[in-house]
């Protein structure tokens, strides 16, 4: 498989079924979120993404990479919290970028800005961990569901480590052991591209 | 699992609700139910520097509760325990900006510090001048090279009252926030929590405590602590006053210091516990050869019901004393007028 292209249809499709799968999965990401933080991460992306979903009912942005980028500035205006300004910068930051360029590139560009933003880098048991190797993947050419496959691996070394972002890290070495909720949103995101891109 | 009863009408509006009832009885408040902000209502001088703090409801009275004359021009007040979005810190600034600069007045979490930078460029954009003061107070996180840093707490309080103090005699936008520094500077703080919180609509607390252990080192979220111990059989109040203050002292030395301290209580615990909890406080800061200047009890920065208590101290020079017995009119800390 070689690069992955969107259209504004299957980027629509891309986040209304990241949408749903975060409506099924919220319990289990605020239970994820209640030993390390405040038991409200699933809760707090799902009010974002129904917000997001709402605004392409009202209008839907005719490029991918506008899309996207809606989606992006939605997420900071709704979600609050660490969360809000992280994924909607992820989304905002690939979606600027995305138009005429592949979808691997623009997530790079996506991750940058979360790595800029937030400050965490691989190994801090955050977003970033399972965000990162999926990007890679994509990159390396291989396909969306080999991308989850990554994000899901990443997002399961989270679980042994010790975070040193976020309000996780306050417990230190009494966090290990758990996973890090945001990384857990990120697999959903690739897995919700691999339905809609399979 | 039984739902927690709480004493609301939709857990789903609980903060509207709640800012709905600010509003009816503190008609000199002006509350933006729809974004959330609430701000002073009375005329402020031209040119004088606009206080802005705020962060996830479940604080209260922290931070709505400490806008009026002497203290906050506004805040802004997000989901239970989840920071405001940009645009409503952006409300805030704007409401509490006549001219002078605003300074935020942020605690350290993540989700706190970027939606206020996030809103600070906005500011920016609209040609207003932010200075930000980050309040990072919590001595109980000890690896802060490691973490996101120490936690923003009860000496929040402090720097809201100080500030608000400077802001209203005339001081500059840079010097507020370099004075804000310099009470962050001088605050530490250490909690305990002797039982868990709920977030309203959840229908399980934050973490499981089990009856006689207790959580040292907690924050404000309702997130569990840094570690756990038995209860004591006797002298609860004893051993919570010394291992706080010894923790405070560890990092800040306090003997020979002139202090205002804080015995705060996190919202589910009785005024006669705090009470019992400052004595033992003072004691243990009286052996320390502190000097207690000014001292608050009672619920400031809370999180919801958790039962337990907070220590917060600053050690003070005579111009801050002064800044801090200088009136004050909010619903929460009145003073002097």
């Amino acid at each position: 498989m070689g690069r992955v292209n969107l259209d504004a249809a299957t980027a629509l499709a891309w986040l209304r079924a990241f949408a749903g799968l975060v409506d099924e999965r919220a319990g289990e990401l605020t239970d994820l979120d209640r030993p390390i933080g405040d038991s409200d991460h699933g809760v707090n992306l799902q009010r974002g993404m129904h917000a997001v979903v709402a605004a392409f009912e009202q209008e839907a942005p005719d490029t991918a990479g506008a899309v996207l980028t809606k989606a992006g500035s939605t997420l900071v205006s709704t979600v609050g919290g660490a969360s809000g300004p992280l994924f909607g910068t992820l989304l905002r930051r690939t979606g600027k970028a995305l138009d005429g360029g592949d979808l691997a590139s623009a997530l790079r560009a996506g991750l940058d800005g979360v790595v800029k933003l937030g400050g965490a880098q691989v190994g801090d048991a955050t977003l970033v961990d399972a965000l990162t190797p999926a990007v890679e993947a994509l990159e390396a050419g291989r396909s969306p569901f080999e991308a989850a496959e990554a994000a899901a691996e990443g997002a399961a070394s989270t679980e042994p480590l010790v975070a040193r972002k976020g309000r996780a890290s306050y417990l230190g070495e009494r966090g290990v052991g758990h996973r890090d909720p945001g990384a857990e949103s990120v697999v959903l995101l690739f897995t919700a591209l691999e339905q809609v891109a399979a | 699992m039984t739902a927690v009863a709480k004493l609301l009408d939709d857990p789903a509006d609980a903060v509207t609700d709640a800012l709905r009832g600010l509003a009816a009885v503190h008609p000199e408040l002006s509350v933006d139910l729809t974004q959330h902000v609430v701000s002073r209502g009375d005329e402020r001088r031209p040119g004088k520097v606009g206080l802005v703090s705020g962060g996830g409801s479940g604080h209260e009275p922290l931070h709505a509760g400490f806008v009026g004359l002497g203290m906050l021009d506004a805040a802004a007040c997000g989901a239970v325990f989840t920071s405001p979005v940009p645009d409503q810190v952006l409300a805030a600034t704007k409401a509490a900006s006549s001219g002078g600069g605003v300074v935020h007045i942020v605690k350290n979490y993540t989700g706190d510090v970027l939606n206020f930078q996030m809103a600070a460029e906005l500011a920016d954009d609209e040609d207003i001048e932010v200075e930000t003061v980050l309040v990072d107070d919590d001595v109980a996180v000890t690896d802060s090279l490691y973490t996101a840093g120490r936690r923003g707490t009860g000496g929040t309080l402090f720097v809201e009252k100080v500030l608000g103090a400077a802001a209203e005699k005339g001081l500059a936008v840079a010097e507020v926030a370099a004075l804000g520094r310099d009470v962050v500077s001088r605050s530490r703080s250490f909690g305990v929590a002797l039982s868990p919180c709920t977030t309203p609509g959840s229908d399980q607390p934050g973490f499981d405590l089990p009856a006689g252990e207790m959580e040292l080192g907690i924050g404000i979220h309702g997130e569990p602590g840094r570690r756990r111990v038995p209860v004591p059989a006797t002298g609860v109040a004893r051993e919570v006053a010394r291992t706080a203050v010894a923790a405070i002292d560890e990092d800040l030395p306090l003997a020979h210091q002139d202090l205002l301290v804080l015995v705060n209580g996190m919202g589910g615990t009785p005024l006669l516990e705090l009470q019992v909890l400052a004595a033992d406080v003072v004691a243990e800061l009286d052996a320390r050869g502190a000097r207690v200047a000014r001292a608050l009890v009672g619920n400031y920065v809370t999180s919801l019901e958790m039962a337990g208590a907070m220590v917060s101290v600053c050690t003070t020079t005579p111009e801050l004393l002064e800044l801090w017995d200088a009136p004050v009119r909010t619903p929460a800390l009145r003073w002097g007028v």
